[in-house]
């Protein structure tokens, strides 16, 4: 149906010039805490390619000298009254939470072996 | 007198229940309760629901009858039942945003949202499925099952709110609240015969809105006519100090304008690049007859042409990922949700890389991936960086089009519903169901969509776009409530009539 170019052939597949390997899916999956199986990170290096290859247009546009949008309403130093409000209910907070113990989050621990 | 109202409660649109609710035809109760039978009897088959509260929903709707009884004024909304997008806060009310990694959550606060629609008396049902964390065109990457379209149940009802839209057109609910960060209201409304409108970024609070990309997300009203979603957006809108984005300044008359409903002297704009080739034969029939209504009805159709939106799709899938992969950091199994893996030697980076795994499904994963990829040092100028440029070129071809023309139009969708499991698993192909809507989330003005008629070839329903600049929501519900007004009375009674039994 539709492409992702205007004008030319309509393509879904992976054959463009992006090759995101599976090291370094497996990289992005650290970076990101996914702990990949094996087949996910075959399976996302080709999506990936595909993917990157298609929003890669973007390069086309000239816009050296065109400043950039981070947001769509520039606002800037938004300030509310400097009042207190109420936190969350403590009790609400421990029911969500995964481990709780002496009123605090239970975390695994924080430091490596050595 | 005559009453307000003739026929099966659950097919009445929120305007009529509003009338008969006032004038003591009918009560809260017996709407709710005709809601909660209507789910009990189809939810199966469609799944636009994660979770009903019928207890906590006839309490509100009792509450409300009582205090009508007792001669308090209420206003429009009060006793009408809403569907909830599942990713609203609502304290104590389980919120998954459609993924495993939330099941069973119940936040510890109400979203704007959520407090508006209290105040207002709207009776919430209970909560939508979507695709996960709003990734989708389909509501297929839900991590709970996917939400059938009512037209035909073999097809996907839009994504990511397709449990929203599924709901009106299934009769399930008359009103119902979706968020839109690529098309996620709009998409699903065009596939589904309903209303949709995203409104300008910054009308309507996102705190309590569970975050996919904070510069596009925007929730909004989703509805079975232009006037209903009108008063919900009247409902929904408005300055909140807790979201800084939050824009300080009235809320357009939305519905004067739905009930003007008069396009006699406005100049519209058809967007050259969002129509043609690529969009499906029947889309473009019905396009072009809606057309010719508008032209009829006094408007003047001209031409526009928008030449940076043919980059609007690749900079948004550079965009998105970006915030999303940041945004969906917050899911570390810490403080609330799942929590996989922690065995007790386990260190919290395994766990948390654990969770994430087993939390997150593919859709998520793969965007987390690529916003990982964009924001790399080396890729980021390239790809993020030249992203932003081009939105601000898409924003600049906005505001040159908007010189010319009051709205501008295109088909909302380049195709009608497909069938579920036909683009699940090609992102590429999933991502183009968007490639009309994007344009408006990147440059934060306001768009609507509205049902104009079932293509030829599938029998399947198709939207038509209206785009307005920035704070003009307004001319939206002009726009569309004439088009509806005019295609009501061309064929006689309204396209939703024709969704086949369930």
């Amino acid at each position: 149906m539709c492409s992702w170019s205007r004008g030319s052939k309509p393509s879904c597949k992976d054959e463009g010039m992006a090759n995101i390997t599976r090291e370094q899916v497996q990289h992005l999956a650290h970076l990101a805490r996914l702990e990949l199986t094996e087949e996910e990170t075959e399976h996302y290096a080709g999506q990936l390619s595909a993917i990157v290859d298609a929003v890669e247009r973007v390069s086309e546009v000239a816009a050296d000298d065109i400043p950039p949008t981070s947001h769509p309403v520039p606002m800037t130093n938004v300030f509310r009254e400097d009042v207190a409000r109420p936190g969350l209910d403590r009790a609400d907070v421990q029911a969500g939470a995964p481990s709780w113990e002496d009123d605090r989050f239970r975390v695994p621990r924080i430091l490596g072996e050595e | 007198m005559a009453p307000v109202m003739e026929g099966d409660l659950i097919r009445q649109d929120a305007s009529t229940l509003s009338a008969a609710l006032a004038a003591g035809e009918v009560t809260s109760q017996e709407v709710t309760q005709a809601c909660l039978d209507r789910i009990s009897q189809v939810d199966n088959d469609v799944h636009a629901f994660l979770y009903v509260d019928s207890d906590a929903a006839m309490a509100t709707a009792r509450d409300i009858d009582q205090r009508r009884a007792a001669g308090e004024e209420l206003g429009p909304l009060a006793g009408i039942p809403l569907a909830l997008k599942d990713v609203l806060t609502m304290r104590g009310v389980p919120t998954t945003c459609g993924s495993r990694i939330l099941e069973g959550w119940r936040p510890p606060y109400d979203s704007t949202i959520v407090e508006r629609l209290r105040a207002a008396d709207v009776v919430v049902l209970g909560k939508t499925n979507m695709d996960e964390f709003a990734m989708g065109s389909s509501t297929e990457h839900s991590g709970y099952g996917p939400t059938r379209n009512p037209w035909d149940l073999e097809r996907i009802p839009g994504g990511s709110g397709g449990g929203s839209a599924a709901a009106l057109a299934a009769f399930e609910a008359p009103l119902a609240i979706g968020t839109d960060t690529g098309g996620s209201i709009r998409q699903p409304a065009s596939v589904t015969g309903t209303v949709g409108v995203k409104p300008t970024y910054g009308a309507v609070s996102r705190y309590g809105l569970v975050a996919l990309a904070s510069s596009l997300d925007q929730a909004g009203p989703c509805a079975r006519t232009v006037m209903d979603a009108a008063m919900l957006h009247e409902v929904m809108a408005g300055y909140d100090p807790r979201d800084s984005t939050s824009i300080n300044a009235p809320v357009p008359d939305v519905v004067a304008a739905a009930r003007n409903a008069d396009v006699r002297g406005m100049r519209i704009g058809l967007v050259r690049e969002l129509g043609g080739e690529g969009y499906q034969a029947g889309v473009r029939e019905q396009f072009d007859n809606a057309v010719h209504v508008l032209t009829d009805l006094g408007a003047e159709v001209v031409e526009v042409s928008c030449p940076h939106f043919d980059y609007a799709l690749g900079a948004y899938y550079l965009i998105l990922p970006s915030e999303a992969s940041s945004n969906l950091a917050r899911f570390d199994g810490m403080r609330y949700g799942l929590r996989a893996g922690d065995d007790g030697s386990a260190s919290v980076e395994e766990v948390m890389a654990r969770t994430r795994e087993e939390g997150f499904g593919a859709e998520v994963k793969r965007r987390i991936m690529l916003g990982t990829y964009a924001l790399s040092s080396g890729y980021y100028d390239a790809y993020y960086g030249q992203a932003q440029k081009v939105r601000t070129l898409i924003s600049r071809d906005f505001a040159e089009a908007f010189d010319q023309v009051d709205v501008l139009i295109s088909p909302t969708t380049p195709t009608t519903a497909f069938k579920i499991g036909e683009k699940v698993d090609d992102p590429l192909a999933m991502y183009l169901n968007d490639i009309a809507t994007i344009p408006v989330n990147l440059a934060g003005n306001c768009a609507m969509s509205v049902p104009i008629g079932l293509a030829s070839e599938d029998g399947l329903p198709v939207g038509l776009q209206i785009m307005a600049p920035a704070q003009g929501d307004d001319r939206l519900y002009r726009v569309g409530a004439a088009l509806e007004q005019a295609l009501l009375d061309k064929r006689g009674h309204a396209l939703i009539e024709e969704v086949p039994s369930l």
